[in-house]
């Protein structure tokens, strides 16, 4: 061992003006994303549910290719071909929540899916029993019912999106880590400053993961 | 929009088309830089997915040991511990963090870090893999091959690690082309592999679409492969009769 390291660096006008901007992004871009990516996810889950191939066809391929390539693959697809398609430069920034949205848009939908088969069939027989419409029957018996026997998977793929978050690194954007990383080269403290990120992701994804298995637990005596 | 395809015939230097699109004599046209890269992609996936097993089966197997609660919690916090940082701050960490630690490290290549990293990533993942497929057999088969008069180790190795494994290929799939996905990352500390070149051939040539239309094309070719090579190791190791957990097809 040959290390003589040296945190007192970290004072409170670093912490402000570079981590806290990062870790801002990485928050927003995860809630953004997951709540784009549910929604999306559902809708891609409908549709592979759905019995009709028009729809079903579309979807599938949809997840089945974005699950297939890697995440820094998608995240470089979507920042050339974004401004391509809408004509002007658009930033990092809102390249990365595009993608973001729609590459975990196929995960949620996976989730979704496995979810809405949990629901017993006898549940959606019910419904129509009662002569509910296929949208009253999905709203009122079936997605109830199903986020709340995903909640746990949902949130875990929460965790792993946050970790993901990192990613943006290819296109530059400026999350956390990048605001680790800026903060290391101005002091010429690299090594302390990949440490600090280390562990403030650590305790960050750590206590998250720790919270969802007590939902878990507590979801698993109610049922 | 136009395609331009020609554009992997070009040698990297002049920007010549060659014909026949492989470089002679040291010239290399984009076409062998993206195999080569492709040649990377699928060293440092294979190279840690070795790695992540050994590590992974080990340290899951650990955790599951009766009586040894230390045991058990080391393995548990090694299995945190590389869960919850980003394999992308990881890599880091081997890149430029290890080697000031230990200055024996700073002669190892960049390529052997992002193995190392990648590998040991992984194994996290397959520990609680191989956990949960060693918890799946019933409690029975550890008390018959105790019974039996094996030892611990002759109760795992003959007895609770061949079946749990056969239970485990579908998640182990979906992890070895995930490694394949990961190896992604090593672009950040200039491992020459698919992304990299993705990102470099795209800067140097502007055929944005055509280049990262072929690595894409690159990364499904793997995933398919892999998909296949473990559906044939699932097939021929199949016990006849046995029916594993719930028949997860569909991989």
């Amino acid at each position: 061992m040959n290390l003589s390291l040296d945190f007192s660096f970290y004072n409170w006008d670093l912490i402000s003006n570079f981590v806290l901007k990062g870790l801002y992004f990485s928050l927003m871009l995860t809630l953004v994303a997951t709540i784009g990516g549910v929604i999306f996810g559902t809708v891609l889950a409908l549709m592979r549910l759905s019995g009709k191939k028009w729809l079903d066809v579309p979807a599938t391929i949809y997840v089945n290719g974005m699950r297939s390539i890697p995440l820094v693959m998608v995240i470089l697809w979507f920042f050339l071909l974004v401004p391509a398609i809408i004509g002007r430069p658009i930033g990092a920034e809102v390249s990365a929540v595009i993608t973001f949205i729609a590459f975990e848009a196929a995960y949620f939908s996976e989730i979704m899916r496995a979810g809405i088969q949990s629901v017993p069939r006898g549940q959606v027989y019910a419904g129509q029993a009662l002569g509910m419409t296929y949208s009253q029957n999905m709203k009122l018996v079936v997605l109830p019912q199903a986020f709340r026997n995903m909640l746990p998977v949902l949130l875990t793929q929460t965790i792993i999106l946050f970790q993901d978050t990192s990613l943006v690194y290819a296109i530059g954007a400026y999350d956390m880590l990048k605001g680790f990383e800026v903060a290391g080269k101005n002091f010429g403290r690299p090594i302390e400053a990949y440490l600090a990120a280390a562990v403030l992701y650590f305790v960050m994804c750590y206590a998250l993961s720790w919270a969802v298995k007590r939902l878990h637990q507590k979801i698993a005596i109610i049922r | 929009m136009s395609w331009d395809w020609q554009v992997f015939c070009e040698d990297t230097l002049e920007r010549q088309v060659v014909q026949g699109c492989f470089g002679k004599g040291g010239d290399i046209t984009y076409l062998d830089w993206m195999l080569s890269a492709w040649g990377w992609t699928v060293s440092v996936s294979v190279l840690a997915l070795l790695l992540a097993l050994v590590l992974g089966s080990f340290i899951g197997t650990l955790r599951t040991l009766q009586d040894r609660p230390v045991v058990v919690r080391l393995g548990n916090a090694w299995v945190e511990l590389f869960r919850n940082i980003p394999l992308l701050v990881q890599i880091f960490l081997w890149y430029h963090v290890v080697p000031t630690m230990f200055p024996a490290m700073k002669a190892v290549p960049g390529f052997v870090l992002v193995v190392l990293a990648l590998g040991f990533f992984t194994s996290a993942r397959i520990a609680e893999q191989v956990r949960s497929g060693i918890q799946a057999l019933p409690r029975g088969q550890r008390y018959a091959g105790l019974a039996m008069g094996f030892t611990t180790f002759q109760t795992y190795r003959y007895v609770l690690l061949p079946m749990a494994f056969r239970i485990i290929i579908p998640p182990l799939t979906s992890e070895t082309m995930n490694i394949f996905k990961n190896s992604s990352v090593a672009f950040a500390v200039s491992v020459a592999e698919l992304t990299m070149f993705a990102m470099q051939a795209q800067e140097e040539t502007s055929r944005g679409i055509e280049v990262y239309l072929a690595v894409t094309a690159c990364y499904i070719v793997s995933a398919f492969a892999i998909n296949r090579i473990m559906a044939f190791i699932e097939k021929r190791a199949r016990v006849p009769g046995l029916i594993v957990a719930g028949g997860s097809g569909g991989h």
